[in-house]
């Protein structure tokens, strides 16, 4: 009774029926793996893998681009600067995943396909990996040339494209003018965002708080609040000019 | 004509066994029946019940299998074949890989001449190259959408909270194959590439020389985390060697005992996910 009563309401078969894996399962296998093979041996014929010139430490290519799978993080080190880009982002994106199974504690969608039943969950990793991670990768092998600019696929590559610096630090434009004050400042503002953000959400899902437990919302929407804040710092410097939001003599934002 | 000529009865039986096709049903008994072939194959080919498990069963490579499965777990709308196509991506990588490492040298003064004669003087040796090369990127690929295919189930949820975790690290550690592999041709591509990918390694908080709070711990350009990375200040050839051995034996022996425990907790935790 207990099982009927958790059993998803979406049913992908009346009954489960097992089959042998001899042959319905192997054979599905040996179809597969000769498709990928033909596949990987007529694409290895047809193109050949790139070799350039011998390596040479005197001579830097402009762009310098890291494999294509990093550049959604090489990406971001425009917006950001190479400690957070380069080695907090990718750890907390690797820390994040893992924690995934920890942090969504609903019970539904355990299985089989839905949307309907974790509307947030699919949101969060859709806008993730498809946004943040392979948008921004298709971006950064297509669309950034020399000086990591931004070039449109029908634009010349001009080396000396020339690109007014015009970002300010967000304590610069209101007014701050010494260190202390803005980094008082900038500081401020990120406490603000990841303490209103996070008093928000504890309020709001107050009733959760009993069956989900504190740890796990608290880190949920550290992390939630880090992506969303990734994005907005990059809609903050392309829209508004903003190069850093806290600026201290050891680390910026 | 009262002299018949003397029958020999071996060969009229003989002749007639080859005319009815008996023949062949006898050697193949006499072979499957000799010493040799009952110590290799432990079961008939019959399309029986007992031999279809025993197919699985009693084989090395395929006794990861459960015996039998949910009908639900063959449909390829449910899993993409993601994961499969990833391992076999894997396994094409390590074919090729080693027979490339029949003729590349991780050497400053030889990978890049290695790479030249591989292309042009080894039979196969281009098509060698290249089918290691693209398998790996599409193993990039595969691995992402093995990932995602694994969300949008929501197969991550208990009891299989433990094999995402194993599944987020070899995520990673394809990642970092294909890295250390880019290196490895020592050409222009290689090397800026890969200098741009460990110059983060110089901002790391505390640990690179460029980073946050470094002044406190007093790394500098030689020693930090990125001349641990790389074996110097600069992408030369002790990085070429590092990342060789990193490449063709540190990684793999990790991804593969990962791989090992990805796939049994595959059948541990229940087998694949389905809605039960």
């Amino acid at each position: 009774m207990a099982q009927a009563a958790a059993a998803p309401k979406k049913k992908v078969e009346g009954v489960p029926e097992k089959l042998h894996v001899w042959p319905y399962l192997v054979r599905l296998e040996f179809l597969c793996a000769l498709v990928v093979i033909i596949a990987l041996t007529v694409w290895s014929i047809v193109i050949d893998a790139p070799l350039e010139e011998a390596a040479n430490p005197t001579k830097t290519p402009n762009p310098s681009k890291a494999p294509w799978y990093f550049l959604g993080l090489q990406d971001i080190l425009v917006y950001f600067d190479p400690w957070f880009a380069g080695v907090v982002a990718p750890v907390l994106i690797i820390v994040g995943l893992m924690l995934i199974p920890y942090l969504d504690v609903n019970p539904k969608g355990n299985g089989y396909y839905t949307y309907h039943e974790r509307k947030v969950a699919i949101w969060v990793y859709c806008f993730g990996f498809l946004v943040l991670w392979i948008a921004l990768i298709i971006m950064g092998v297509f669309l950034r040339g020399p000086g990591w600019n931004l070039f449109m696929p029908w634009q010349y590559w001009d080396p000396h494209k020339v690109v007014a610096l015009v970002s300010v630090d967000l304590p610069y434009s209101f007014g701050f003018r010494d260190y202390t004050w803005s980094a008082i400042f900038g500081g401020g503002v990120l406490l603000a965002y990841f303490g209103i953000g996070t008093g928000v959400y504890f309020f709001m899902e107050r009733k959760a708080l009993k069956s989900v437990g504190f740890l796990r919302m608290f880190l949920k929407i550290q992390l939630a609040l880090i992506m969303m804040g990734i994005v907005i710092k990059i809609v903050l410097r392309i829209g508004f000019n903003v190069k850093y939001i806290m600026v201290t003599p050891w680390i910026s934002i | 004509m009262a002299n018949k000529a003397p029958q020999i009865p071996g060969i009229a039986e003989f002749i007639h066994k080859i005319k009815s096709g008996e023949i062949f049903t006898e050697i193949a008994k006499e072979i499957t029946e000799s010493q040799l072939w009952t110590s290799t194959f432990r079961h008939g080919y019959a399309d029986t019940p007992r031999n279809r498990v025993l197919q699985i069963a009693s084989n090395v490579w395929l006794h990861l299998h459960p015996v039998k499965m949910h009908r639900h777990a063959l449909r390829i709308k449910f899993t993409w074949c993601m994961g499969g196509i990833t391992f076999l991506l894997f396994l094409s990588t390590v074919v090729t890989g080693v027979i490339l490492m029949f003729y590349y040298r991780p050497v400053g003064e030889y990978a890049y001449y290695d790479m030249k004669y591989l292309q042009y003087d080894v039979p196969f040796g281009m098509l060698m190259r290249n089918m290691h090369r693209w398998a790996a990127h599409a193993m990039v690929i595969t691995v992402w959408l093995h990932m995602f295919r694994v969300f949008l189930t929501g197969s991550y949820k208990p009891p299989r909270e433990f094999n995402w975790v194993i599944g987020v690290f070899l995520v990673t550690f394809t990642l970092l194959l294909s890295f250390t592999g880019y290196l490895l041709p020592w050409d222009q591509l290689a090397m800026w590439a890969v200098t741009v990918g460990t110059n983060m390694a110089r901002a790391t908080p505390f640990l690179g020389n460029e980073g946050p709070f470094a002044e406190y711990v007093g790394v500098t350009p030689r020693y930090d985390a990125r001349s641990l990375l790389i074996g110097g200040s600069l992408v030369g050839p002790p990085a070429l060697l590092r990342f060789y051995v990193l490449h063709c034996i540190f990684i793999p022996l990790i991804a593969g005992a990962l791989m090992i425990v990805h796939f049994w907790r595959i059948r541990k935790d229940g087998g694949i996910s389905g809605p039960l």
